[in-house]
C-alpha cells in the first residue's frame, strides 16, 4: 500500500515536471515581425519574392503543406489524397466546413477556380501579373497539367499529361495558396492588396514600405492562432532593425548583421534562431572548356579549396560547408557522402596525374551582387584564387554587372564561375535536375552552368521525376548525389543559415527553410 | 512682376521636355538586360520574352519614348513592373510622407540656422561665432547614416523617449484623407495620432535637417557679413540707428537673398534625395520608392518618380526666383 502511494507520488511528480517543460500556450497579444523589405504583393500566385510569401503564408492555406521544420509534405486544406497507378491522376479529399475570410465556403469548386486562374492564360482572372511560379513549376500555361475537375463538393482532381514526381512539393509552395474566388472577382487587378484566404490570419491593413497588419481568424480550422494581431514591419537598415529589437518595438528581426549575433547570444532577453538552409552557393567548372573536362582536375580543385575558412570568414560562421548540391533540410539529402577534404598536397598529386604538374591558368568569375547563398562573391573569389595558387592554378578574377553575368554564364563563356540557388519547393528535383541535369545544359539558357552531361545521372533524375513514390524517389536521389560527388562538376561551397533574433518571450517559433513559416502556433509568454 | 512670372514659366517648358527625355534615357544607359535582372537566376527564355513584351522593350527606342509621352499626357504614370501597382496611386501616398519629413527638417534647419548665422555675423570672432561655426562644419560633414543610427540609439534605446522609426506607431489608426499625417489628424481631431506623428518626426527631422541647418548657418553668416560692410549700413550706423535695427531692418533683407536660394535648393534636394534618412528611419517616402525601384530595375517606377521629382525641383526653383523678385524689386527678367 505504502509502496503504491510512493509510486503514485513519483508518477504524479513526473507528470507535473513534464507539464512544466511543455508550457500551455497562452492566447493574446500582438507580434511585430521586423524585416528588411516590404512585400511586393499579397496575391501569392503573382509574386516570387520571399517577403511576399512571409505574409501570404499567414493568410492562405495550400492543399498540402510543409512540416514545420523541413520540406516534407503533410496534409493542408486536403486531409488526404491518392494517386493513380500511372502517376497522372491526383485526387484530393478536402476538409469540410472551412470558410474563406469573407465568409464564402471553401470547396472543390473554389479550388478548381484557383487552378484554372493560374493555368489558363485566357482565364478572365488570369490578371494582375505573370503567374511566374505556375509557369516555372509546371512548365508553362497550362503546362504539364491537362485539366482539373471538381468531382463533388469536397473532392478535387488534377489530371497530368505526364507523371510529375515533385507534384506534391509544388502544391505545398506558398504561391499555390487557395484564395477566395469571390474576392478575386470582386477586386480584379487590385486583388494583390485585398487578399482573402482561409488561414490563421485575416488581412487588415497595408501601408506600403511601412507595415502590414493581420488579425486572428478565430474560425481557423487548424491549431491556433494564439496571437490577436500579427504585424509585419519593413525596416530596411539592418542596424536600425536590430536597435528596434533591443528597444522592444519589434519582437522578431530577420536579416541581422553577423556582428549583432554576438550581442543576441549575450542578451538574456533575446534568443538567436538559425534558419535551416534551403540554398547552396557553388563554384561551377565549365566542362565545355579544357582542362575542366578532366575529372581529375575537378577533384583536385575540390581538394584545394578550404571551405571551412571561407564559411568562417565570409559567412561569419553562419553557414554549413557544403558537400552535396542539396541542402540538408531538403528530404533525400545524402549524409553518407564523404566530402573531399581540404588537402593541397593531394590536390597537387591529382593535378599531376591529370597531366598538369605545373598547373594552368584560368578565369574565375565572381558574382557582382550579394545573395543569401553568397554574401560577397568578390572576396570569396579572392580566397579561392589564393587556395588555387597554392597548387599552381593561376586565376584571373572576372566580373560583370548582374544581368550580363547571368547571361554569359548561361551561355557558357566562363571557365569557373561562382553562383548559387535558393530552392523553391523543397524537392530534390528542384536542385538536382534544375542545376545538374544534361537537359538544362543548353548553351544560352543553362541552369546547369557546369555543362555537366551525365547520362547515368539523367536516367536517375528522370525516373525520380516520373515516380510518385517518395521512398523510391529518395533512393534515386541518394544515388544521384553519389554520382555527382564522383564526377565533381562543382565545388559545393556552403549552405547559409541566416540568423534571426527574437525576444525571449516568443514561444514555439520555428523558422522554416523556405523562409515563410506559418505563425499560427506562435505565442507570447509575457 | 506678373510678366516676370510668365516669362519664367515659359522657360520651364523646354526644361520639362528635357527632363522627360532624360528620365526615359537614363534607364537605358544602365548596363544589363532589365528582364534578366528582374527574373534573376530562374529566368526562362519564355519568361524573359514575356517581361520584355510587357515593358515594351522590344519596340524601337523612339516608339517607346513616344508611348511614354502619350501616357504622361493622359496623366498615367504607368504600373510597377514588379508589383503591378499603379505608380500614381503610390506617389499620392509617398509624396506627402516625404514632404512632411522635408518640411520638418527645413523648419528645424531654418529656425536654428538663420538666427545662428545672424548672431555669428553680428558678433564676428566671438566665442559664440567660433562654436557655432565649428558645429556647422561638423554638421556639413556629418555622414547621415551614422548620425541617424546614433539618433535612434540615443533617442529611443538609451533615453527611451522617441520612437525609433516609421511615421506612426503600429497601434495607432488614422483615417487617410490627404496622406499628410499632421493634417489628417487635425482634420479628424485625432490628437493621439497628431502627437504620435509629431513625435515620429523628431529623429528623422533632426537627421535630415542637420546638413541644411549647417549650410544655412554658414550662408547666413557670410552673406550677412558682406552686407554689413556695405556703405548704406555704415550710413545707417552713422545716423545713429541702433545695432538691432541695422541688423534686422537694413541688413537682413538683403542678406537673405542668397539664403533663400540655398533654402530653395536644399528643399528641392531633400524632396528627392532623402534616400538615406528614409532608409534608416523606415520612412515610407519617395526616396525609398526610387531606391528600391532602381535596385529592382523597375523601369516605369524609376522613370515616373524621377520625372515627378525633377518637375517639383523645377517648380521650387521657379518659386525661389519669384521670391527674389519680391525681396529685391530690382531683379528683372532679361
Amino acid at each position: 500500500m505504502r509502496r503504491t502511494s510512493l509510486v503514485l507520488t513519483l508518477v504524479a511528480l513526473l507528470v507535473i515536471s513534464l507539464a512544466g517543460t511543455t508550457m500551455a500556450a497562452k492566447k493574446g497579444g500582438t507580434l511585430i515581425f521586423g524585416r528588411g523589405g516590404d512585400s511586393v504583393g499579397l496575391d501569392p500566385a503573382n509574386v516570387t519574392d520571399g517577403e511576399s510569401f512571409k505574409v501570404t503564408r499567414q493568410i492562405y492555406d495550400t492543399l498540402v503543406q510543409f512540416k514545420r521544420e523541413n520540406t516534407e509534405v503533410i496534409p493542408g486544406l486536403a486531409h488526404s489524397w491518392d494517386v493513380s497507378e500511372d502517376g497522372k491522376v491526383w485526387t484530393f479529399y478536402l476538409r469540410e466546413g472551412i470558410k474563406f475570410h469573407d465568409g464564402t465556403p471553401f470547396n472543390a469548386e473554389a479550388v478548381k477556380f484557383n487552378f484554372e486562374r493560374w493555368m489558363y492564360e485566357d482565364h478572365p482572372y488570369h490578371i494582375g501579373g505573370d503567374f511566374a511560379y505556375w509557369g516555372y513549376m509546371f512548365g508553362g500555361y497550362p503546362g504539364i497539367v491537362d485539366h482539373v475537375e471538381a468531382v463533388d463538393e469536397y473532392t478535387f482532381r488534377v489530371y497530368l499529361k505526364e507523371p510529375l514526381g515533385p507534384f506534391l512539393n509544388n502544391l505545398a509552395m506558398p504561391c499555390f495558396g487557395i484564395a477566395s474566388p469571390t474576392a478575386i472577382k470582386k477586386y480584379g487587378e487590385d486583388f494583390f492588396k485585398n487578399p482573402v484566404g482561409t488561414s490563421a490570419f485575416i488581412f487588415e491593413e497595408w501601408v506600403r514600405d511601412d507595415k502590414i497588419v493581420l488579425r486572428a481568424n478565430h474560425d481557423y480550422w487548424g491549431e491556433g492562432p494564439y496571437l490577436d494581431k500579427l504585424i509585419f514591419r519593413s525596416i530596411p537598415d539592418n542596424s536600425a532593425r536590430f536597435i528596434e529589437l533591443q528597444a522592444g518595438t519589434i519582437d522578431i528581426a530577420d536579416g541581422l548583421n553577423p556582428d549583432d549575433v554576438e550581442f543576441i547570444k549575450r542578451d538574456p532577453n533575446l534568443k538567436l534562431y538559425l534558419r535551416p538552409s534551403m540554398n547552396v552557393g557553388y563554384l561551377a567548372m565549365n566542362q565545355m572548356k579544357e582542362p575542366f573536362d578532366n575529372v581529375l582536375v575537378r577533384r583536385a580543385i575540390n581538394h584545394a579549396i578550404n571551405k571551412e575558412a571561407i564559411v568562417e570568414a565570409f559567412y561569419a560562421g553562419l553557414a554549413q560547408p557544403a558537400k552535396n548540391p542539396l541542402p540538408p533540410s531538403v528530404w533525400g539529402y545524402n549524409d553518407n557522402i564523404e566530402p573531399y577534404e581540404y588537402n593541397p598536397a593531394k590536390a597537387k598529386e591529382l593535378l599531376k596525374e591529370a597531366g598538369y604538374p605545373n598547373g594552368f591558368t584560368a578565369d574565375l568569375w565572381a558574382m557582382p551582387v550579394p545573395r543569401p547563398y553568397m554574401p560577397d562573391g568578390r572576396k570569396i573569389a579572392e580566397a579561392i584564387q589564393a587556395d588555387l595558387a597554392v597548387i599552381g592554378i593561376k586565376t584571373n578574377i572576372v566580373s560583370f554587372d548582374w544581368g550580363t553575368y547571368l547571361q554569359k554564364t548561361e551561355a557558357g563563356e566562363h571557365d569557373m564561375a561562382l553562383l548559387g540557388w535558393t530552392g523553391d519547393n523543397g524537392d530534390p528535383d528542384n536542385f538536382l535536375y534544375v542545376l545538374l541535369d544534361k537537359d538544362n545544359a543548353k548553351v544560352g539558357s543553362a541552369g546547369n552552368i557546369a555543362f555537366y552531361k551525365s547520362d547515368e545521372l539523367h536516367e536517375l533524375l528522370i525516373k525520380a521525376q516520373q515516380s510518385s513514390d517518395k521512398e523510391e524517389r529518395t533512393k534515386l536521389y541518394m544515388k544521384a548525389q553519389e554520382i555527382i560527388h564522383q564526377d565533381a562538376p562543382w565545388v559545393p561551397i556552403a549552405h547559409s543559415t541566416p540568423p534571426i533574433g527574437a525576444k525571449a518571450y516568443i514561444k514555439d517559433y520555428i523558422p522554416h527553410p523556405t523562409s515563410a513559416e506559418k505563425l499560427n502556433q506562435v505565442w507570447l509568454d509575457k | 512682376m506678373g510678366q516676370y512670372i510668365l516669362k519664367r514659366l515659359a522657360l520651364v517648358i523646354p526644361v520639362l521636355i528635357g527632363v522627360t527625355l532624360f528620365a526615359f534615357l537614363l534607364i537605358h544607359l544602365i548596363p544589363g538586360d532589365p528582364a534578366r535582372i528582374i527574373l534573376g537566376e530562374r529566368a526562362t527564355e519564355a519568361q524573359l520574352e514575356q517581361i520584355r513584351e510587357r515593358l515594351g522593350l522590344n519596340d524601337p527606342l523612339y516608339i517607346q519614348y513616344l508611348n511614354f509621352l502619350k501616357r504622361l499626357a493622359q496623366g498615367d504614370l504607368g504600373r510597377s513592373a514588379i508589383s503591378n501597382n499603379p505608380v500614381t496611386a503610390e506617389l499620392k501616398k509617398r509624396y506627402p510622407a516625404t514632404i512632411e519629413l522635408t518640411l520638418a527638417a527645413m523648419l528645424l534647419a531654418i529656425i536654428v540656422g538663420v538666427p545662428a548665422g545672424i548672431i555669428s555675423a553680428s558678433k564676428q570672432y566671438s566665442l559664440f561665432d567660433h562654436i557655432s561655426m565649428v558645429l556647422a562644419l561638423l554638421g556639413v560633414s556629418m555622414p547621415i547614416f551614422w548620425l541617424g543610427l546614433m539618433l535612434i540609439w540615443v533617442g529611443s534605446l538609451v533615453l527611451g523617449i522617441f520612437p525609433p522609426s516609421g511615421r506612426l506607431g503600429v497601434e495607432i489608426t488614422l483615417q487617410s484623407i490627404t496622406n499628410f499625417h499632421i493634417i489628417d489628424s487635425i482634420i479628424t481631431g485625432n490628437w493621439v495620432a497628431l502627437k504620435d506623428a509629431l513625435w515620429h518626426l523628431v529623429l528623422p527631422g533632426l537627421a535630415l535637417g542637420t546638413i541644411p541647418m549647417a549650410i544655412i548657418a554658414r550662408m547666413t553668416r557670410s552673406s550677412m557679413l558682406e552686407v554689413l560692410k556695405q556703405d548704406y549700413i555704415r550710413t545707417a550706423r552713422a545716423k545713429g540707428v541702433s545695432q538691432r535695427l541695422v541688423i534686422y531692418k537694413h541688413a537682413l533683407r538683403n542678406a537673405l537673398i542668397p539664403v533663400v536660394t540655398v533654402v530653395g535648393l536644399q528643399f528641392g534636394l531633400l524632396l528627392g534625395g532623402a534616400v538615406l534618412t528614409e532608409t534608416i528611419f523606415s520612412w515610407p517616402g519617395v526616396g525609398r520608392l526610387i531606391y528600391d525601384a532602381i535596385m529592382a530595375r523597375d523601369f516605369p517606377v524609376v522613370q515616373s518618380t524621377i520625372l515627378v521629382i525633377a518637375t517639383t525641383f523645377v517648380f521650387i526653383n521657379l518659386l525661389v526666383d519669384i521670391t527674389y523678385a519680391y525681396l529685391d524689386p530690382r531683379i528683372k527678367y532679361n
